[in-house]
């Protein structure tokens, strides 16, 4: 039995949030892998954050925003692509797996694609193993 | 050290059903911070309210988290809960237990149980940092802007100008009355459209407080509600409105034929025109697109003078303008001029657009005789290009013997829309019925996958139909096979009688579904719109806030929001007018607190954080002679982009802030 790895979410609150609660609406079924934090743009999270949560010991991280073009303070989520795709090729330095950490758009509208996300994100940290830091490999 | 309450809820079995909920209140005794750990199988009734106010006063917790629903929709009823009780409204934080954890992880109880003890110690982690914080109000503009001039704006327009506040209709095209206009009768009482429309338009064009901008779109929107800065784009008319009289002389004198929008490209229309002959205002303008520049001239260029006569020789418009408010000599700006309008409250009334026949190449989309039913609208319409006379198409003289109506193109359909666009059942039945009273020998078809017939007398109209001798069958037609150039073999198929239909047609009719235009699309994003799944603007709650959107002071009417028909429309726009006049009653409004704020001992006077504002609210401002960025907190809107960006921290994000995120993260990898 593979285990359950903990993912920590940082989701946009018109968005990606939205898109989580409908999930919940439409009654799709994902692992209960994901807890999400709450903000109110993608672009209020922090690289800190995620190096954190990651330094903590959570075996994923996943950071859920508007598409562009959708964003409710117009550009945010275009600052967190710029940031976090920078950031992304810093993980490795830091001595975690890229995989680990996850930029996606969804939007309120996209239950199910939220659902998809977290089933595929969870399969992949399954292969992947837990966290370096609680004593797995990557 | 903060004293929390933590309150989780039941919801009936909608939580508890999945969840252990002791198990998570419980674990909510084990956290330090935590005072109180109650459970209730509603938080939100009035005794799981009181449950909490109680707590408050008695001095037992001075912080408040809540373990149930979303706080999308049910945050603002515990922060009430919370002032009532006497604690700051902003003490609070809820976990979502249930849309993002009973609700989807109904097949795993035990992690979705351990999941709620970490969204639940997550929550209490926030709240025991949470500090309180005060609203602050502002004065409102008290005027409104209404966008589209559509039924569903010119309605929203008259009722807010009625209640008293001036307001601004934009419409795109040089005329109010949106798709409306264009339609010959509405079901389900045949009442001529123009005949109860145009009285409309006229009192919105009349009224003291309605300010028309038609041949006019919304470019920028600034600011926040009670406070909008508009920027509205005129576009050029070419033609003085101030001394027009929309006598139509320059469009009898214009040479040029082009597409008529207004007909469906039905027929042509000049370069120089007027949009309707019922148009509100009625005004020419002049389509500098498809303007040939008569006598060689270029608009802004002297006139030459002729050889013959010695005098200038003008355009045929301008000769042909009996008011003199044509003067191509003048060197008119193409893109027109930019107008700014302050509102407290918009309405957004973009309406829709039909798909176009060309999407569904197995209907032969190329043959004059498969038109939308909006063009065959404007063929049955007394005001159309035949004066109301259905002639094919294809001949300009001769009427069908048999006709088809083909419904849910592009609607119910995975390839297209999924969604269903609720008037199409309706306005064939119409056509129909109408077509039958002025041709009784006609033979005509209809094919539904289903009739949907929900609304006041709609059914009862349906049925006449059905003995009025209209043939209706349930089943898709698969295609339309080309005869010649005037007649087009129907193949489909009777789901009753379990057979395939094969018959000839001289006329056949899409029903096209309704869609957002490309046009309003832009809109969304100035305006801070979503959209939903149908691609239509998204409301802010589809039952309990069907006008309100997630933008504070921005409404929806009409099909914009979603398809429906004309009662729906008028409804739902004297709904957002309702809405939208709200604020500019108060007079104030307020201003959430979850706001950026600069600390200006940290700050170094960087100014990284200037330009990523996307409000431009941050400033660098002069404190003890150096540079400090300063937050304008009317125009923050609380994104938190400079906060994450600031390499000095000293951006706080009220409500977000570093160490409560921080304490979420370490409650979730606890």
């Amino acid at each position: 039995m593979s285990f359950s790895p903990n993912i920590v979410g940082f989701a946009c609150q018109w968005c990606t949030y939205a898109g989580a609660d409908l999930a919940g609406n439409l009654r799709c079924k994902y692992p209960p892998t994901i807890k999400l934090i709450r903000v109110p743009c993608s672009g209020r999270v922090e690289p800190e954050f995620v190096l954190e949560a990651l330094a903590r010991g959570a075996d994923g991280v996943l950071i859920g925003g508007c598409h562009f073009g959708d964003c409710h303070y117009k550009e945010g989520n275009y600052k967190t692509s710029r940031r976090m795709i920078m950031f992304k090729k810093l993980i490795e330095d830091a001595g975690f797996d890229p995989r680990r950490f996850r930029l996606e758009w969804i939007s309120g509208a996209e239950g199910k694609r939220f659902a998809e996300v977290a089933e595929e994100f969870t399969k992949e940290l399954q292969e992947l193993g837990p966290n370096p830091i609680k004593g797995g490999t990557a | 050290m903060a004293k929390v309450g933590v309150y989780v809820c039941h919801c009936g079995t909608n939580i508890a059903g999945v969840i252990d909920v002791e198990a998570v209140r419980a674990h909510a005794e084990t956290l330090p911070e935590v005072a109180v750990a109650r459970k209730d199988l509603f938080m939100c009734s009035d005794s799981g309210q009181e449950m909490i106010k109680q707590d408050i006063r008695d001095g037992l917790v001075d912080r408040v988290v809540v373990a149930a629903c979303t706080p999308r929709t049910h945050e603002p009823i515990f922060r009430a809960a919370l002032e009532a009780g006497g604690l700051n409204k902003y003490l609070f934080e809820m976990a979502n237990i249930r849309d993002q954890d009973s609700w989807v992880h109904a097949n795993d109880p035990e992690g979705a149980t351990a999941k709620a003890k970490k969204l639940m110690a997550s929550a209490v982690g926030k709240a025991a940092r949470l500090q309180p914080l005060e609203d602050k109000f502002v004065d409102v503009t008290k005027a409104a802007l209404v966008i589209g001039g559509g039924v569903g704006g010119i309605f929203s327009a008259l009722e807010l100008a009625d209640m008293g506040y001036p307001t601004y209709l934009v419409e795109k095209e040089p005329s109010i009355g949106g798709v409306m206009a264009m339609l010959d009768k509405t079901f389900p009482t045949n009442d001529c459209s123009a005949c109860i429309l145009t009285p409309v338009m006229v009192d919105a064009g009349n009224h003291p407080n309605v300010k028309l901008m038609t041949y006019s779109e919304v470019e920028d929107v600034d600011g926040y509600i009670g406070n909008f800065t508009v920027k509205v784009r005129r576009k050029q008319t070419y033609i003085d409105w101030q001394k027009c009289t929309g006598c139509g002389a320059c469009a009898e004198a214009c040479p040029v034929r082009t597409t008529n929008e207004f007909n469906q490209g039905m027929d042509k229309r000049p370069a120089a025109y007027i949009h309707f002959p019922q148009a509100v205002p009625k005004k020419a303008v002049v389509d500098m697109e498809h303007c040939i520049n008569c006598a060689g001239r270029k608009l802004g260029q002297e006139p030459k003078i002729s050889k013959k006569t010695g005098k200038p020789m003008l355009a045929p418009c301008e000769l042909a303008c009996p008011a003199d408010a044509i003067n191509r000599s003048l060197p008119l700006d193409p893109q027109g001029r930019i107008e700014e309008i302050k509102v407290g409250s918009i309405v957004v009334a973009t309406g829709f657009q039909v798909m176009d026949k060309g999407w569904f190449k197995e209907m032969a989309p190329e043959h004059p005789n498969v038109i939308t039913a909006l063009q065959l609208e404007r063929l049955i319409s007394a005001t159309g290009p035949t004066g109301g006379n259905l002639y094919m198409p294809s001949t300009a003289d001769k009427k069908p013997k048999t006709m088809t109506f083909v419904s849910c193109m592009g609607s119910r359909d995975e390839k297209f829309h999924t969604y269903c666009s609720r008037v199409c059942c309706m306005y064939m039945i119409k056509q129909a019925r109408l077509l039958k009273e002025k041709y009784p020998h006609m033979n005509i078809y209809m094919h539904f996958i289903d009739v949907r017939t929900a609304g006041k007398d709609y059914d009862e109209y349906y049925v006449g139909a059905r003995k009025m001798g209209v043939n209706i069958l349930k089943g898709k037609v698969g295609g339309l096979q080309i005869i010649d150039d005037h007649r087009l073999r129907v193949l489909a198929y009777d789901m009753e009688a379990g057979t395939p239909v094969e018959y000839e047609s001289d006329l056949v009719v899409l029903a096209t579904a309704i869609e957002l235009p490309e046009s309003a699309k832009k809109l969304a994003q100035t305006l801070g719109l979503q959209f939903c799944g149908s691609n239509f603007f998204k409301e802010l709650h589809p039952k309990l806030g069907p006008v309100e959107t997630s933008t504070r002071g921005i409404f929806l009417a009409g099909c914009c929001q979603g398809p429906k028909d004309i009662p729906d429309t008028v409804s739902q726009a004297k709904g957002a007018a309702g809405a939208a006049a709200v604020p500019l009653a108060q007079g104030k409004v307020k201003i959430e607190p979850i706001l950026s704020e600069v600390i200006t001992e940290l700050c170094s006077g960087c100014g990284i954080c200037v330009p990523l504002c996307p409000y431009d609210a941050i400033t660098l401002k002069i404190h003890a002679e150096k540079p400090r960025a300063e937050i304008d907190i009317t125009q923050c809107k609380g994104c938190g982009v400079c906060t994450s960006a600031c390499p000095s921290a000293a951006i706080v994000l009220h409500g977000y802030e570093d160490e409560q995120i921080y304490a979420q993260i370490a409650a979730l990898t606890a």
